[in-house]
């Protein structure tokens, strides 16, 4: 594994984005963070069964979803995502409560009417697929909506994302496999955020390879890794990622290092882990030392984030839930 | 007449042409083989995928979601069960999405026994398969339903299972599907792919084909009868039809229905027939225990119960681990037209 590395060494090395996006992405991490504790504490409270998502991997999540090609169809971004990616969905435009909605199982849940758990977003207008708790499943689809947007032509592409831990799974060798097939090269950006976890196992027992991104390498695959708790490496990084893919239609593979800051899920507890990097935390110093945001303004905007999500969970609180009757809803799509 | 392989290639060339199918895909099944079974042979949409059913599950989803309409096909049904996740997957992306997304593919794989394929090349689906729900689930047992019903299935909205009785792929129909050619030798030289060198050989697609459609959820009646009802699909269906003409002459005048369509399926039909002769027989090759002919025996009990005159029967495959290679034993693994002629005539002949 390499070493996560400090924020100064690597904005030394990428190039310097404008302060305009460095206060955006800040404010998303933010809002994604202070969303993902909301989450938790309505866990806690009672007001949701499970609580699965992504503090720690903000830094990535939100790049990612600021770089996307946002809308809907062949000509955009394809999203298969897994069920860390709250900064994603909030960075295309998302509003919390939606969240909240899915976490409260409510019929209001705009993702799946109180069918799924947090964090299990669908949101076919920017093309994001549906996000299933199997860890491996969307690197078996990902080539099939690239396949589709290389025939159809323009620069769409397709983004995949899971966790070290499904890299184990036999989905992630046919994405490789399908993405590199000299028939037809695709589009795809094959993502993997390394938590160096998969729930209580460590990576390091299980996984011989050096980097998961080497295993690109035996298909001829552009990859690299790199440090996902630093905003300014990961928006660069994956834009430049981006690019390649978008222009060339050629696979990549990324591998991301991030942290799991709240453990896995729920089920292991949803606290508060003093050990890994925080990339809000370390951000913020940096903002503050580059004199881009002063302390004050970044605790308003906690603030202020944190009061209207108190106040988004109280509106969740009394909304009613699914008819029982709604289960036969939806099992097909009927014709119109 | 066109053989059920002949009519699956010739929906799926008219499905290309006119009903959108943008990718007919797995292993073997674009040039030079096209499909183990020559079911794809010719078609301008049919590639070669890598051999991984999990790969080819996944494409067609992923196809289908970015508005591409597939036709993947998993060579043989005994490869699909590393898929079933997927397959639970595409049936539940409707319903878990609250009807975000939908899933306009088809996957086709040969099923069931009838070529001496041992242990993994004649195992049934149907059994599983009708397990998923989400799934639009048909069988047919003659070219002009297989042509029919595949026309339906690429015009779905839904994920379809197109299983196709191995056993029958190479048999001729009796009916006439639309706009095929006269006689059997000209059909062949116009779509059957020449043994040898292919490389330059193109299809020449009989011009008349039509959207000739068979709607999902419609069994048809293949031989009226008034002492007992069989229903049955695929290859057993053939089999049950025989042993009726058969026990026609011992005066034994049975009803067979073709259910064609596993889900939906035609419930009407096979209460309507229930509900006259008073007693039903269901026939299907898959292994017997949670088998779908367990289920229509279950509904019939529960539905049809006072219209009875005797238990509700089902005939279906021995549970065993797999069909051993040699011809007794296959035989004795599933039914054969003397398992049904007999289990037909007991049933006829038990008085209540």
């Amino acid at each position: 594994m390499s070493r996560p590395r400090l924020i100064k060494e690597s904005s030394e090395a990428s190039a310097p984005l404008e302060r305009e996006l460095l206060v955006r992405i800040h404010d998303l991490m933010v809002k994604t963070r202070v969303l993902e504790e909301r989450l938790i504490q309505m866990y806690k409270q009672g007001h949701g069964y499970f609580w699965i998502g992504g503090p720690g991997e903000e830094a990535f999540n939100v790049s990612l979803g600021l770089l996307m090609k946002k809308g809907q169809g062949p000509d955009y971004d394809y999203l298969h995502a897994h069920y860390r990616q709250s900064g994603t969905l909030l960075a295309l435009g998302e509003e919390p409560i939606g969240s909240l909605r899915q976490m409260k199982n409510t019929a209001t849940d705009p993702y799946s009417g109180g069918r799924n758990f947090a964090g299990h977003y669908s949101a076919r207008k920017y093309n994001v697929a549906p996000v299933s708790s199997p860890i491996e499943v969307q690197y078996a689809m990902a080539p099939g909506t690239a396949m589709v947007q290389k025939r159809h032509g323009g620069d769409g592409i397709t983004i995949v994302t899971g966790g070290d831990a499904g890299t184990a799974e036999g989905d992630f060798a046919s994405c490789l496999v399908w993405s590199s097939r000299p028939a037809n090269p695709l589009p795809v950006l094959i993502i993997v955020t390394n938590n160096k976890w998969g729930i209580s196992t460590a990576a390091a027992g299980q996984h011989g390879e050096q980097r998961i991104s080497d295993r690109g390498k035996a298909f001829g695959m552009r990859c690299k890794t790199i440090n996902g708790n630093d905003p300014i490496e990961a928006y660069t990084e994956l834009r430049d990622a981006m690019a390649y893919v978008r222009t060339e239609r050629k696979p990549f593979l990324l591998e991301a290092n991030v942290s799991r800051l709240y453990g896995h899920s729920s089920a292991s507890g949803a606290n508060y882990v003093g050990d890994e990097v925080d990339c809000l935390k370390e951000f913020e110093a940096k903002l503050e030392k580059d004199g881009v945001l002063t302390r004050e303004q970044m605790d308003d905007l906690r603030t202020r984030y944190t009061e209207e999500m108190a106040a988004a969970a109280r509106q969740v609180r009394d909304e009613p839930q699914p008819e029982p009757e709604s289960i036969w809803k939806h099992i097909f799509a009927e014709d119109k | 007449m066109a053989n059920m392989a002949q009519a699956i290639r010739m929906a799926l060339h008219y499905a290309e042409e006119h009903l959108g199918v943008t990718d007919i895909f797995g292993e073997d099944v674009g040039a030079p083989l096209g499909g183990v079974f020559t079911c794809t042979q010719g078609l301008k949409t049919a590639w070669n995928s890598p051999l991984d059913e999990r790969g080819i599950i996944g494409a067609a989803m992923g196809i289908a979601m970015a508005g591409g309409r597939p036709v993947a096909e998993i060579q043989f049904c005994d490869y699909v069960y590393n898929t079933i996740d997927l397959l639970k997957l595409a049936g539940n992306t409707c319903w878990s999405s609250n009807g975000d997304w939908n899933l306009p593919m088809v996957v086709r794989t040969p099923v069931g026994s009838g070529i001496r394929g041992s242990i993994y090349h004649s195992h049934s689906f149907d059994a599983t398969m009708t397990h998923i729900p989400g799934w639009k689930v048909v069988m047919p047992s003659t070219p002009l339903d297989a042509y029919g019903l595949l026309i339906t299935a690429c015009q779905e909205k839904n994920p379809v299972m197109f299983l196709e009785p191995k056993a029958l792929l190479r048999v001729k129909g009796e009916e006439r599907i639309p706009g095929e050619p006269d006689d059997d030798r000209t059909l062949s030289k116009l779509i059957d792919a020449p043994l040898g060198d292919r490389s330059q050989w193109k299809p020449q697609w009989p011009a008349g084909l039509q959207a000739y459609a068979v709607p999902f959820g419609k069994g048809k009646v293949v031989r009226e009868g008034t002492q007992l009802t069989v229903v049955s699909y695929g290859r057993t269906l053939p089999l049950c039809a025989k042993a009726a003409e058969a026990l026609a002459a011992d005066g034994i005048s049975a009803e067979v229905i073709d259910l064609r369509s596993l889900w939906p399926y035609d419930w009407e039909l096979i209460k309507a027939s229930v509900q006259k002769t008073g007693r039903v027989l269901f026939v299907n090759e898959d292994t017997e225990v949670t088998n779908f002919g367990e289920h229509l025996v279950r509904r019939t009990v529960e539905e049809l119960f006072y219209s009875l005159l005797a238990p509700p029967r089902l005939l279906a495959g021995k549970f065993v681990p797999g069909i051993g290679l040699s011809d007794a034993l296959e035989m004795a693994s599933v039914p054969q037209l003397s398992d049904i002629t007999t289990a037909m005539r007991s049933l006829a002949a038990e008085q209540p």
